[in-house]
C-alpha cells in the first residue's frame, strides 16, 4: 500500500495495442511515481519501446487510458503540454540529435518551450557542464564518437529540466567508460526514471525497481526466474 | 564523404556574412545569363577568377570542378558553330563553320564558367549549414529550408548505411557483373536504403516531438552585417550597375 498525496507521474489502465493484428499489449496496468527508478526488461520485440511510445503519444493504443501528472491524455496537444516534462530518449542518438551543432541540438527543447535564445544559450550551457560535456558546443554532431552522441542526447534531454526520464536502450554500442559515466549520472541525479533495457548488470545498478513486460502485460521481475 | 573541402578558410572571402553571399550569387548569375555583350562576360570571367585567387582556393579542386561543366559545354561545341546560320569564317570540306555559332558558344562557355566559379567562390566558403542559417533569413519559404537542412544533415547517415550494407555484399563475395544477378541486388541495395531512410524520418520526427516540436524551428543563432560586408555590397552593387550601364 502506498500513501501519496499527489497523482502518478504515468498511470496506464487497461492498454491494449496490437501491430496488424498481432497483440502488442494485452490489457496493461502499469503507475509510475515521481521518485521511482524502474528497469523494464523483456525480450526482443515484446512491446517494450511500443510501451514508451504510447506513454509519450506516439502511438495511439487501441484501447485504455493515459493519466500523465493527473491529467487524462487524450488528443496530441494534451501530449504536446506534457513531453517537455517526461524527458525521452531515443534508441539511435542519430535521431535525436538532427541539428549541425551541439549547441544548437541542445537549445532545441529549451527554445521549443519557450526561451528566448538568450536564456536557451544559458540553458545549455549549464546542461552541458553538469554533464563534465564543456566545450562540446560548436562540436558538429554527426562527427561525435558514438559515446559523445549518447551523452549528447542525454543533453538535449536534461536540457528541458524533465521531471521525469524515459530512457530507451541507453548502453547499446557504448563502450565500458561511457556506460560507467551514464550509471554516474543517473545514479547522482534526483530524478526519477524509467530504464529500457536488455543490460541487466546496467539497470540492476541504475534502479531500484525491475518490472518485466511478458505476453502484453507488466509483471514484478524479482519473482521472475 | 566530405563536401565542405573549401569551407575551412581564412580569406576575406570567407568572412563575407554568408546572406550577402547568396544575394551577390544570385544577382551575379542572373546579370551574367542574360548578358550577351562578349566584353562584358569575359570581365566577369576575370572578377571571377581574381576572388578565386584572392580566395585562396585550391585550383587542382576547381580544375576538377570546372572540368565536370566543361564536359557538358564540349557537346556544344560539336553542334553549334555548324549550324547556326549567317556568315561563314571557315569551310572544312562540306562542313561550314558559322561566326554566329562559335560567337553562342564562346558566349555560352565564359557565362558558365564565369558563374560556376562565382558559385564555388561564395557558397563553397562557407559551411552548408550557415548557408542554411542565412537562407532562412533572407525568407525563402520554410518547407525549402528544411528540406534542405534535413538532406544535408541525413545524407551522411544515409551514406554510412550505403557503406554498410555494400561492405555486408562484398563480404559474402559480391561481385559486381552486367547480369540479372547484380542488377537485383542492386536494387534490393537501394530499396532497402529507400526504406530504411522512411524509417529513421520518422523515428527523427518522433524524437523531434517529444522535445516539443511543433512544426517551427527557431534559430539560435542571429548575423550581423560588419562594416567589411557593407564594403563588399557596396562594391557588389558598384559591378552590377557597371555591368548594366556597358549592357
Amino acid at each position: 500500500m502506498t500513501f501519496r498525496n499527489e497523482p502518478a507521474t504515468i498511470s496506464l489502465k487497461s492498454i491494449c495495442f496490437d501491430y496488424s493484428g498481432v497483440q502488442i499489449l494485452n490489457n496493461l496496468n502499469l503507475e509510475i511515481e515521481k521518485r521511482d527508478r524502474i528497469g523494464l526488461l523483456g525480450p526482443n520485440g515484446c512491446g517494450k519501446t511500443t510501451l514508451s511510445h504510447i506513454i509519450m503519444g506516439l502511438l495511439t493504443p487501441v484501447s485504455g487510458t493515459i493519466e500523465i501528472f493527473g491529467k487524462r491524455m487524450e488528443s496530441e496537444k494534451d501530449f504536446c503540454s506534457v513531453r517537455g516534462k517526461i524527458g525521452f530518449m531515443f534508441q539511435d542518438s542519430d535521431d535525436q540529435l538532427f541539428c549541425p551543432t551541439v549547441i544548437e541540438d541542445v537549445a532545441f527543447g529549451p527554445l521549443n518551450l519557450g526561451q528566448s535564445p538568450e536564456q536557451a544559450r544559458q540553458t545549455v550551457k549549464r546542461t552541458l557542464r553538469s554533464l563534465n560535456l564543456e566545450g562540446f558546443e560548436e562540436r558538429v554532431t554527426y562527427k561525435l564518437s558514438g559515446g559523445e552522441k549518447r551523452l549528447v542526447s542525454l543533453a538535449t534531454v536534461l536540457a528541458m529540466e524533465p521531471e521525469f526520464l524515459i530512457l530507451d536502450e541507453p548502453t547499446t554500442g557504448l563502450d565500458e567508460q561511457t556506460t560507467e559515466r551514464l550509471v554516474e549520472i543517473l545514479t547522482q541525479s534526483e530524478l526519477g526514471y524509467m530504464i529500457i533495457s536488455h543490460d541487466r548488470d546496467f539497470v540492476k545498478r541504475t534502479t531500484n525497481k525491475l518490472l518485466q513486460l511478458k505476453d502484453g502485460q507488466i509483471y514484478q521481475a524479482d519473482n521472475l526466474s | 564523404m566530405e563536401m565542405e573541402e573549401l569551407a575551412v578558410g581564412k580569406s576575406w572571402v570567407h568572412g563575407i556574412d554568408p546572406r550577402l553571399k547568396i544575394v551577390i550569387m544570385l544577382v551575379f548569375s542572373i546579370l551574367v545569363a542574360l548578358n550577351n555583350n562578349i566584353h562584358v562576360v569575359t570581365a566577369s570571367l576575370l572578377l571571377s577568377i581574381l576572388l578565386i585567387v584572392t580566395a585562396r582556393l585550391d585550383v587542382r579542386f576547381m580544375l576538377r570542378r570546372l572540368g565536370m561543366v566543361n564536359g557538358f559545354i564540349l557537346f556544344l561545341w560539336f553542334f553549334m558553330p555548324f549550324t547556326a546560320s549567317g556568315e561563314n569564317i571557315y569551310s572544312l570540306g562540306p562542313i561550314d563553320i558559322k561566326r554566329e555559332g562559335v560567337h553562342q558558344a564562346l558566349l555560352i562557355t565564359i557565362k558558365s564558367n564565369a558563374i560556376v566559379m562565382m558559385g564555388i567562390t561564395m557558397l563553397g566558403t562557407s559551411s552548408v549549414f550557415s548557408l542554411i542559417h542565412a537562407m532562412s533569413h533572407l525568407y525563402v519559404p520554410d518547407k525549402i529550408v528544411h528540406l534542405f537542412f534535413f538532406c544535408f544533415r541525413y545524407i551522411h547517415v544515409i551514406n554510412d548505411e550505403y557503406q554498410r550494407l555494400k561492405n555486408a555484399m562484398r563480404m559474402r563475395g559480391f561481385r559486381p557483373r552486367t547480369n540479372m544477378h547484380t542488377y537485383k541486388s542492386y536494387s534490393y541495395l537501394v530499396g532497402m536504403l529507400l526504406i530504411r531512410s522512411f524509417d529513421r524520418s520518422r523515428r527523427i520526427l518522433q524524437a523531434m516531438k517529444c522535445r516539443g516540436f511543433r512544426n517551427k524551428f527557431y534559430i539560435l543563432h542571429h548575423y550581423e552585417m560588419k562594416k567589411f560586408d557593407y564594403a563588399v555590397a557596396f562594391s557588389s552593387v558598384a559591378f552590377a550597375v557597371f555591368i548594366l550601364v556597358l549592357n
